[in-house]
């Protein structure tokens, strides 16, 4: 009888909790947030199909180390304040990540249950984490250090600046982030969209790093408003860039300077910073295409295709000259942009933009391509086929085919050691710089990557700042 | 907010002059370089390129012609009130260097663009013979600044009621025709920017325009102030918005700052219904 009952009891599967969404046909015509959320009970039950492992692989997939099974254990506990608290003490930014974190190549990825079944919801868990404690916290600040009295300018508010604010704030130092814009948030204000990332949510991220003692001065163009050697003048002792990559890159191929063919970083722009979508509500226009392609098969093409179809396009087709296999975007934004009618006109890429007497975009000709040998990035090479010329009709077209590094800032500081591409060369385990008391990192250094990415490069940064400002370079 | 210190109406109304609060700014900024400006939270980003500076006081000064919403917008900001948002200076400065002669040409609001470059090429020891037109008289702006700023000064105005009667380029011919000229500078409306440009082409004198397309942030991030410069694409907002006007693609800009037109109007017409 002993021996039947420490037998172990199979448990019961519990599928992978679906996360409620707006339906696809309302969505595509409204900005508000596609997934709603995990509700108390969603999250409890989720977290129940975590194992605990001894040796979390989950956590060796997280870029800034999340004690992953910690927080969900106190997720199942039903300690929500407890779990965010934990959380905290690794990432700052937890309601954004839980949003647009890639987790399925990491923590999710990397998750033992997903070996068999599907992974544990480890990134809707998170989020549900940070939106309780929005919603229900009590608004209590983590403990900061004493003042050390070292002053530190941080260049940028996007995800990696934030970063490495909060991490620098909570260790005594007095910070300042500088923002180019009118607007706090980088990337996660102008670039993502508000159905993917409301903006509120990042403005409550910033608040609760200004309530923990940052200061944030917005319209300060480093590069031209001031300088770097400027601000050690000023009294800073460190600086941290992280700048981003926002220099949009253009397909080079005629007819390119037609109206009617925006940047993803301009299209983008106007829709989330300046909120163009409520167009003349607000004074900032935006075009509305009816037959709107856009180039690129990133995150940033599926978020400016998404956007189209928001603007009330009849036709959104996403151009890509890969196939479907090497699309670099989330799984979760590929298939909601799917979802939302978006079409997909794979192995096809532009070689001319056509236009009307008026200068005004009319379409594009393409060609058909097949996939050769990998090329340095690993993937297929895509090769022209011969002949296969075709015209596609549009009115409008978004360029979301990458960006590279804006010179503004490192043109000014000539000091500072470049890559080839113009990037910043920085010790990748320090951000360390070539320029004293200088660190760098996101995608300013590693080229355009992704949120978390750039946020573990600003926590290694920001160590090795404090082990600077308490020691010395 | 960046409050404004002084303001003047000129041109009958339809020209305003802003003189605002940014000492970090006026610290930094240097002739041809803008602003972006935003008047309030659900504002657009306007760029204007600076009139004046002046460090001691930390402020800078833009004059700006009403001519949809968000100018109209900025024309009802008083004394004492002022911009949300002021973004700068942007750009690259003008070169200024002593070569001789210069001929500066400026029409409309330009010339507020023009005054302090004027200036400056004058202060480095050039001898400054400026062109300024509007349609008339009462347009005309900046006349007893212009003249101060220059060795010569001829005015033009498309109705004869002052000055020349006809345009800038009639003067400008006239004057390459006496003497040599080292360098021309042409800031005001495209098209007259495109035939300053073409006459002193054929007169082999280096030519200097400032672009003011489309833009939002100013900092080379969208590329929506894409120009066409000797073939090449250009961002009026990092790499300008000063160029060659030799190699500039006049038309190709005039139609890119058609592209928003008829929001334009919607948005300015709602908003004068609304002031009405």
């Amino acid at each position: 009888m002993a021996k039947e009952a420490t037998k172990k009891v199979k448990k019961e599967k519990i599928p992978r909790g679906a996360m409620p969404e707006q339906e696809p046909e309302v969505r595509a015509r409204n900005f508000m947030e596609v997934p709603l959320g995990y509700t108390q009970e969603m999250a409890v039950r989720e977290a129940q199909r975590c194992l605990q492992c001894k040796n979390p692989r989950c956590v060796d997939g997280c870029p800034v180390g999340v004690d992953i099974p910690g927080f969900i254990s106190l997720i199942k506990e039903e300690k929500f304040t407890e779990a965010i608290r934990h959380i905290w003490q690794k990432n700052s930014l937890p309601a954004v990540c839980g949003r647009v974190c890639p987790q399925e190549i990491q923590c999710e990825g990397r998750c033992i249950v997903g070996k068999k079944d599907e992974p544990v919801a480890i990134g809707n868990l998170e989020r549900f984490a940070a939106d309780w404690e929005r919603e229900n916290g009590t608004g209590a600040l983590p403990p900061t250090a004493e003042p050390t009295g070292k002053k530190v300018a941080v260049v940028g508010s996007g995800p990696s600046g934030l970063t490495v604010a909060g991490d620098l704030i909570v260790k005594g130092h007095d910070v300042t982030v500088l923002e180019a814009f009118h607007k706090s948030g980088g990337v996660l204000v102008y670039g993502i969209p508000e159905f993917r990332l409301p903006k509120a949510i990042v403005a409550q991220e910033v608040n609760f790093l200004e309530r923990l003692g940052v200061k944030v001065e917005c319209n300060a163009v480093v590069g031209r408003t001031v300088s770097l050697d400027e601000l050690f003048d000023e009294g800073y002792d460190a600086i941290y860039i992280g700048v981003g990559a926002g220099l949009p890159r253009f397909m080079n191929i005629p007819g390119e300077n037609l109206i009617g063919i925006l940047s993803a970083n301009e299209y983008l722009t106007r829709a989330n910073l300046m909120k163009a979508y409520l167009f003349p509500e607000v004074d900032t226009p935006i075009p509305h295409g009816k037959n709107v392609v856009v180039l690129g098969a990133g995150n940033v093409a599926m978020d400016s295709a998404r956007t189209a179809m928001r603007l009330g396009a009849d036709k959104v087709r996403i151009v890509y000259r890969r196939s479907r296999q090497e699309m670099p975007a989330r799984t979760a934004e590929i298939h909601h942009a799917e979802q939302e009618g978006i079409e997909f006109f794979l192995l096809t890429n532009p070689t001319r933009y056509l236009g009307d007497d008026k200068g005004r975009l009319r379409g594009m000709e393409c060609l058909k391509m097949e996939l050769g040998e990998p090329d340095e990035s690993g993937r297929r090479r895509p090769v022209a086929i011969e002949s296969s010329e075709f015209e596609l009709d549009c009115d409008l077209c978004i360029v979301a085919v990458g960006s590279g590094a804006n010179p503004l800032l490192t043109e000014s500081t000539p000091d500072l050691k470049l890559s080839k591409w113009g990037y910043i060369e920085a010790d990748l385990e320090t951000g360390k710089t070539f320029k004293k008391g200088v660190w760098a990192g996101g995608d300013i250094v590693t080229g355009a990557a992704t949120v978390i990415l750039a946020m573990g490069a600003a926590r290694k940064a920001a160590d090795s700042i404090h082990e600077y400002l308490m020691r010395g370079w | 907010m960046f409050k404004i210190v002084k303001r003047e109406e000129m041109s009958e109304g339809n020209v305003i002059l802003n003189e605002i609060e940014a000492p970090k700014i006026a610290a930094k900024a240097r002739p041809g370089q803008f602003v972006i400006l935003k008047a309030n939270e659900d504002g657009e980003r306007i760029p204007l390129t600076m009139a004046d500076t002046d460090p001691q006081k930390g402020t800078i000064t833009v004059i700006y012609m009403v001519v949809g919403k968000s100018t109209a917008l900025f024309k009802t900001l008083q004394i004492g009130g002022g911009y949300q948002d002021v973004i700068g200076p942007l750009g690259k400065a003008t070169h200024i260097e002593k070569v001789g002669t210069v001929v500066c040409v400026g029409g409309g609001t330009g010339i507020a663009v023009l005054h302090p470059i004027t200036r400056a090429l004058k202060e480095v020891g050039n001898h400054v013979i400026s062109i300024v037109g509007a349609r008339s008289k009462d347009l005309l702006i900046l006349e007893d600044q212009m003249k101060a700023a220059s060795n010569e000064l001829r005015i033009c105005t498309d109705d004869g009621s002052y000055g020349h009667h006809g345009f800038v380029t009639e003067v400008l011919k006239e004057i390459l025709e006496a003497g040599k000229v080292d360098q021309a500078v042409a800031i005001g409306p495209v098209p007259m920017m495109k035939f300053v440009s073409l006459i002193t082409k054929e007169y082999n004198v280096p030519t200097m325009v400032s672009l003011n397309p489309i833009m939002v942030d100013g900092t080379g991030m969208c590329g929506g102030c894409r120009v066409t410069i000797g073939g090449q694409t250009k961002f009026a907002c990092v790499d300008g918005p000063e160029f060659d006007g030799h190699q500039v693609d006049y038309d190709e800009l005039m139609t890119r700052l058609q592209a928003y037109c008829e929001d334009e109007k919607k948005c300015y017409n709602e908003f004068c219904m609304l002031e009405e």
